[in-house]
């Protein structure tokens, strides 16, 4: 009966099942919101990265510099114990969309950068010798270019930002890490818990990575023409 | 403004910053030695040792850290600190087995063939001939791995060890004024971002210099 993971306590679980289904909800929601302004964010300081304007390189460096090399914990705590001090207190779920999104936009602009980077000068040059303003060639030319080389590692962002989502635990987002933590430590049956709680977290994950690896696998084995012309 | 940065409380600070160090040290030379051993274990062609490696790689670069930290403070009774430790090392070198195992199979096969022709061992082959070679290959990436290492070290404040982002929370429930708390997450990312900085530094003047060779 004391086993961490007996019968009584799964029986337990199941019946709470609704909670856990609760929190993986918020959890779905916050990654998909997030990740939506991290793609925005990232594509913008993406562009401005490759840029010839110093100032938007700079603006885009130190954005990326910035939120890359602290912690997201320490960012996240900003949003929540830091904001209320001048008078400003965000809905967890803000938080969560805020603080994920921004983390992980820094970096879907680095991908989004070297995928830019990746696509031969001359598409550009073309581009402008056919009349095309510059944001023009960057959304009709370059990035449907670049797409082929981005989406591999952008999958593997999408990844980090779901697992990364479960730091919401920490400031009582709601979401299913904070959910398996409050339901196990109010009756301590942590065993069942936490073994669904990563079940369902590995549910959300592995298909993505298996999407990457394949994307992956695509991206290297089209010629670099035939990429071109196919789109 | 001036109340935090009192010879107490930075001593305090240093102390947690002592602490992230120390288990973020640890935890980057032990996951590095598992991830090794996990990436040759997926390279190699017995079956169950490949199976066992990709099964270990697919659970935890799927999952959470965080899970795995709360998790071990329940599963093994070795300490706090060294249960966090544990959570980091299991975490990162399903990681790190992927960086490795990339940078072994960017290594042309004619590369194990000549060895293998001029009379080298298996394990010859990999000390002397590959892995000088993959390890400069991914270098870069091991080197971004170890920031994060250091990131991901905040998350043990989940399980109550005092690092450098615990102690700066413990901190700052003894503020009241926005000024004191506004300069105390000045001073936490301060220093997270130039010990960071320093590594993320390092790591671009590397690929400048592997782009080049």
């Amino acid at each position: 009966m004391n086993h961490p993971f007996s019968l009584l306590k799964w029986k337990a679980l199941f019946l709470d099942w609704s909670i856990f289904k609760d929190g993986l909800l918020t959890t779905l929601s916050v990654s998909i919101t997030a990740l939506l302004l991290a793609l925005l964010l990232g594509t913008i300081f993406g562009i401005f990265s490759t840029s010839k304007s110093r100032f938007l390189k700079t603006i885009s460096r130190s954005y990326v510099e910035l939120i890359q090399n602290t912690p997201l914990l320490i960012q996240i705590f900003f949003w929540y114990n830091g904001l209320p001090y001048i008078g400003i207190v965000l809905p967890v779920f803000l938080i969560g969309f805020l603080g994920l999104g921004i983390y992980q936009g820094a970096y879907v602009a680095e991908v989004v950068k070297s995928g830019i980077n990746s696509i031969p000068k001359g598409q550009m040059e073309a581009a402008y010798s056919q009349g095309f303003t510059y944001w023009e060639a960057m959304f009709y030319i370059i990035l449907p270019q670049a797409k082929m080389i981005i989406l591999p590692p952008l999958t593997n962002v999408s990844v980090n930002l779901i697992k990364n989502s479960s730091v919401l635990a920490i400031i009582a987002g709601g979401d299913l890490m904070y959910h398996a933590d409050s339901w196990s430590s109010g009756n301590l049956y942590w065993g069942p818990a936490y073994v669904a709680t990563g079940v369902l977290y590995f549910c959300l994950c592995y298909p993505l990575t298996r999407l990457a690896k394949r994307l992956e696998q695509v991206s290297k084995e089209t010629p670099k023409v035939a990429r071109v012309s196919r789109v | 403004m001036r109340s935090i940065l009192t010879p107490v409380n930075i001593k305090f600070l240093l102390n947690g910053l002592g602490l992230t160090l120390y288990i973020a040290v640890i935890t980057i030379v032990l996951s590095l030695v598992l991830g090794i051993v996990l990436a040759v274990m997926r390279n190699s062609s017995i079956k169950i040792l490949n199976r066992i490696s990709t099964i270990y790689i697919e659970l935890f670069r799927n999952t959470p850290l965080l899970l795995w930290i709360l998790a071990m403070r329940f599963l093994v009774r070795i300490g706090a600190v060294n249960s966090g430790i544990l959570a980091l090392t299991l975490f990162t070198a399903s990681i790190i087995a992927e960086i490795v195992r990339g940078g072994l199979n960017s290594i042309k096969i004619g590369q194990y063939e000549a060895a293998y022709s001029q009379g080298f061992s298996e394990v010859q082959v990999l000390a002397h001939i590959i892995l000088p070679q993959a390890i400069r290959n991914m270098m870069p990436s091991l080197l971004s791995q170890f920031v994060t290492v250091i990131k991901d070290t905040s998350f043990l404040w989940a399980a109550g060890i005092e690092e450098l982002t615990g102690r700066g929370m413990i901190l700052m429930g003894s503020f009241a004024t926005s000024d004191q708390v506004f300069m105390l997450f000045i001073l936490l990312s301060l220093i997270y971002f130039t010990i960071n900085f320093i590594l993320s530094t390092i790591i671009r003047s590397q690929q400048f210099k592997f782009a080049t060779t």
